[in-house]
């Protein structure tokens, strides 16, 4: 098995993540008829024993147009992968159990396009696309994220069998893009355990609403929730409202309070949960993670850098 | 290692109406050659697919296609009794294709469908393989191209495709070219031919019975072209020998058994003319040879009645050379034995026997008694006809005497029969007569419809001399032809039509094309090739050094199309290029553009660093984001541009 991977390895030149942007060149583009392709051909020799046989000239000349026609597929097939450049796009987290999405840049530089590309990551589902004469398209290839922490997108295959389904070109590429895999938040985990500071009490249910303070520009990473629609209604720009009162409530999401007997995955998901909830109403909140302890803070930046801080617990960086 | 790929994926309704299409398109030339009832079936089943694509209905489910197949197989197997051999095999391809498209759903189907199309299309050549059916074979072959493009990549418009599949194909011929040329060709068959391998050609058969000559009349068909050294004798010399007819049984006449003449006139004083025929396959062993045939072709035999025989049937186009005497006369040497084969008569049409034996006793000698019945169908009331009147039992008495209207093989058969009736051997001689000449390339085109019957006579001390009474009733058909000696209103064949000059004009060039393409294109044989790659100068050309050179040149040729398609790509936009070269410009002191920096930012620091360039590049960066970005267009803003950069003046830093 050792061997047949380094095998492969070797045949298809594949060491390791590369730098963009990668150039599809001559070298590394491999080209095979498919199951189709191979029927043409047990086809194209029964019909010219037939022609041989009844001494039809034409049909020698059939025979030989429509073998040419393979050889001709056999070089468009692979001229409309060959000199693509492929470089990262963007790639936003999710939770485990989600599917990555693994952004890729595909830039054709050609005068005519390059219609009827699959790629496909190891493990992930066929996406199909038409890249544009000169241009760049944007693509995302889903992958599934079992696990927290940072995914690698692997290899990524790329190929094509336009324009007659006869031939397949292919190449293997294996682009640096990682994606950061948030724990996975638990379904049916207890309510923010805010009655642990004592400071809200029975207020927790219209802590959102009642420290209203004012409007601000909206920003792409604001919650939808928190949009003024009603200023949207109006005609007026994208507002975001601000809550003043979160600021004065601190929650602290503490590993250490949760029950002894839980496993640290099981921690970890439920703490996820509760920054998601936290954030959802708009409070502040401090986490504390063996060894990273976060103040309190609120704000999508908190946010992102505490489900960051859950999703790499216990690992190093990349 | 390879990942599965899913289910192959359904066909978009786009693309099975273009398999329709295709399909319809193959099918529709081969019809008149299959058996009704498939077409019957062929065209319903076509129309049933339709129908479930207009009304997006589900397909027959697949119990019913299964006993379909079998049904159609069994109907195949009850009309020709065999799977095996040309017209069963395409009779069950066309089976398999109107019932593939019945359960065509995915693209594993709509391939099948491709593939069996492609290969009906070869069919249609194994009855014929004139211009026109290349020309049909072609347009058939871009449409179906198209489609398999489209298989490949469906929601681009029919134009994209066509044009695709256009290119592909021009980009296909070169190599078709060569191949054609250099693939080593065997002379076929590979194996034992089915019976039925060459039905349907047309052509003399070695019997003659009342109306089998004017059937073949009707066909406007080529039998053969014949190329003369020097000028084409006249038109009353020009009897192409066929069969000669000896037996008859009252209603037809039949050869005898066939023995090669020993001392052939390949002597003999006179005058010679010498010319080449090409003959069309009619799958019988004579060919035709203009009178007297002074010495056989080779693998071919002259027989004592001057019949000219190949050893094999001519299954191919033939062409060969041969010389004619026209004014010798045969049969001097004949003795009393062989001379009483051709007397033998059977025992009916008693009135002709006694109005011949009057002329008989009334004669001096034998050739009065020709004349007198030459006399006769001059003087009695014949007509020549393409439609006579059918005959009974004593045929002969009730054409001379009750009907009177015949064609060639009625006159020649009375004539003969009278002949015998007066003891004067004679016999029955079948081919073809006159010719029309093609201005364009001077080739004689012999038609069906110029098949002939004429008699010869045995006259003591002179031999066999050709008799033809259709002269007698008709001179005009040997002088003029047949559209000149037939009433008008009779069922022509359109081409030999007289009155319609404009359009032998047209059909003369075409034919001179077709003969070209014959000799060229349908006649590249084994021998043929050999011949033209040893011209080439390819010595003793053999299928190692052809294929060979055929393998290297087709890699050359895919070397060539290969760095053609690669090198054929990026021509920058020349907004582009002109920014580009601003970069380049100012690398020289530095400053180049990173990858990632946009118009405004490069401007800004290229300022920062060189204040005094602030003004032109402000102007540069400007006019290059409205052109690339803004509404901006045109060729003058563009030229500008080019000319904003060209002008900056870049000095190095003091």
């Amino acid at each position: 098995m050792q061997a047949v991977a380094s095998f492969q390895r070797w045949l298809f030149r594949l060491y390791g993540p590369e730098a963009a942007p990668i150039v599809l060149r001559q070298r590394r583009i491999y080209v095979l008829p498919t199951g189709a392709g191979l029927a043409y051909a047990v086809a194209l020799g029964f019909m010219l024993i037939g022609a041989i046989n009844y001494n039809l000239s034409l049909g020698y000349a059939l025979v030989f147009l429509l073998a040419g026609l393979g050889l001709v597929t056999l070089l468009h097939t692979f001229r409309n992968l060959v000199q693509l450049e492929i470089s990262p796009g963007r790639t936003e987290p999710v939770f485990a159990g989600d599917a990555a999405h693994f952004g890729l840049c595909l830039l054709n530089r050609r005068p005519t396009g390059r219609p009827a590309i699959s790629l496909r990551l190891a493990g992930g589902d066929w996406i199909s696309a038409d890249l544009a004469a000169d241009a760049t398209t944007a693509i995302s290839l889903p992958l599934p994220a079992p696990r927290r922490g940072w995914l690698r997108c692997g290899r990524l295959t790329l190929e094509t069998r336009y324009p007659l389904c006869l031939v397949r070109a292919w190449s293997y590429v294996e682009p640096d893009l990682t994606c950061l895999i948030y724990p996975r938040p638990e379904v049916a985990a207890p309510p923010l355990p805010v009655s642990a500071t004592g400071e809200l009490g029975g207020r927790l249910g219209g802590i959102g609403t009642e420290d209203f303070s004012g409007l601000r520009p909206h920003q792409p990473a604001d919650s939808p929730r928190h949009v003024a629609w009603k200023a949207v209604a109006r005609e007026q720009p994208l507002l975001s409202k601000q809550f003043a009162g979160a600021s004065s409530a601190d929650i602290w999401l503490d590993w250490n309070d949760l029950p002894p007997d839980m496993q640290a995955e099981a921690r970890l998901s439920r703490l996820t949960r509760w920054v998601l909830d936290a954030h959802a109403l708009g409070l502040a909140w401090g986490l504390s993670l063996p060894g990273r302890r976060l103040p309190s803070g609120h704000g999508p930046t908190h946010f992102q850098d505490c489900l960051e801080a859950l999703a790499l617990h216990g690992s190093p960086a990349p | 290692m390879a990942a599965q790929r899913p289910d192959s994926p359904l066909l978009a309704r786009s693309q099975e109406l273009w398999l329709l299409a295709c399909s319809v398109l193959t099918l529709v030339p081969g019809v008149e050659h299959i058996p009704h009832w498939l077409t019957a079936a062929a065209g319903l089943a076509l129309a049933w697919r339709a129908a479930i694509w207009w009304r997006r209905a589900s397909l027959p489910p697949r119990w019913l296609l299964t006993f379909l197949v079998f049904s159609g197989s069994l109907g195949v197997f009850l009309t020709y009794r065999q799977f095996f051999g040309k017209d069963p095999g395409v009779a069950l391809l066309i089976l398999f294709l109107v019932l593939k498209l019945l359960e065509m759903r995915r693209l594993r189907d709509g391939l099948a469908v491709i593939f069996l199309c492609y290969f009906l299309l070869l069919t249609h050549f194994l009855d014929a393989q004139g211009l026109d059916v290349a020309g049909f074979t072609l347009a058939a072959l871009l449409g179906i191209t198209a489609a398999l493009s489209g298989l490949a990549h469906a929601g681009r418009p029919v134009l994209a495709h066509l044009r695709l599949s256009a290119l592909m194909l021009a980009q296909a011929t070169p190599f078709m070219l060569l191949l054609f040329l250099l693939f080593p060709r065997v002379q076929g068959p590979l194996w034992g031919m089915p019976a039925d391998a060459y039905s349907g050609m047309s052509g003399l058969s070695d019997t003659m019975s009342p109306g089998s000559i004017s059937q073949l009349s009707l066909s406007g068909e080529i039998a053969f072209r014949a190329h003369f050294e020097g000028d084409i004798p006249p038109k009353h010399q020009l009897y192409w020998r066929g069969p000669v007819l000896r037996l008859f049984d009252g209603r037809t006449w039949r050869a005898g058994a066939q023995t090669e003449k020993v001392s052939l006139p390949d002597t003999a004083a006179g005058t010679r003319v010498r010319y080449a025929v090409t003959l069309e396959p009619h799958n019988k062993p004579w060919l035709f040879a203009l009178e007297v045939p002074s010495s056989a072709p080779p693998a071919a035999i002259v027989s004592r009645e001057f019949q000219v025989l190949s050893k094999l049937p001519v299954r191919n186009r033939l062409r060969y050379e041969m010389q004619a005497l026209p004014d010798f006369v045969p049969g001097a040497e004949e003795s009393q034995a062989s001379l009483h084969g051709y007397l033998g008569l059977p025992a009916n049409n008693p009135r002709t026997r006694a109005l011949v034996w009057q002329w008989r006793r009334e004669a001096a000698t034998d050739e009065a008694v020709v004349r007198r019945m030459l006399d006769f169908f001059r003087a009695e009331n014949f007509f020549y006809t393409l439609t006579p009147p059918l005959l009974g039992d004593n045929s002969i008495d009730q054409f001379l005497f009750e009907t009177r209207r015949g064609f060639c093989e009625h006159y020649a058969s009375a004539f003969v029969f009278a002949m015998r009736a007066a003891e004067i051997p004679a016999r029955v001689v079948t081919g073809y007569q006159g010719g029309e000449r093609n201005p364009v390339d001077g080739y004689l085109i012999v038609r069906q419809s110029d098949a002939h019957a004429w008699a010869e006579v045995w006259l003591e001390g002179r031999g066999w001399l050709r008799v033809d009474p259709t002269a007698a009733v008709a001179p005009s058909r040997i002088e003029a032809g047949l559209a000149a000696a037939v009433p008008a209103g009779e069922p022509l064949p359109f081409i030999v039509r007289a009155d319609l000059s404009w359009l032998r004009q047209i059909r003369f060039r075409w034919e001179a094309v077709t003969n070209t393409w014959n000799q060229w294109v349908l006649g590249y044989t084994p021998e043929r090739q050999r011949e033209f790659l040893s011209r080439l100068g390819m010595r003793e050309p053999d299928w190692r050094k052809m294929t060979a050179v055929m393998a290297a040149l087709c890699g050359l040729l895919l070397l060539g199309l290969t760095a053609w398609m690669l090198h054929n790509r990026t021509r920058l936009d020349p907004i582009v290029r002109a920014w580009n070269r601003l970069s380049r410009k100012l690398s020289r002191i530095g400053l180049a553009r990173k990858a990632w920096e946009g118009p405004a930012d490069y401007a800004r620091r290229v300022t920062l660093a060189r204040p005094e360039l602030a003004q032109p590049l402000l102007a540069i960066a400007t006019l290059y984001i409205d052109l690339r970005y803004g509404r901006l267009g045109g060729k003058q803003p563009i030229q500008k541009l080019r000319r904003l950069i060209a002008d900056l003046n870049i000095t190095a830093k003091r």
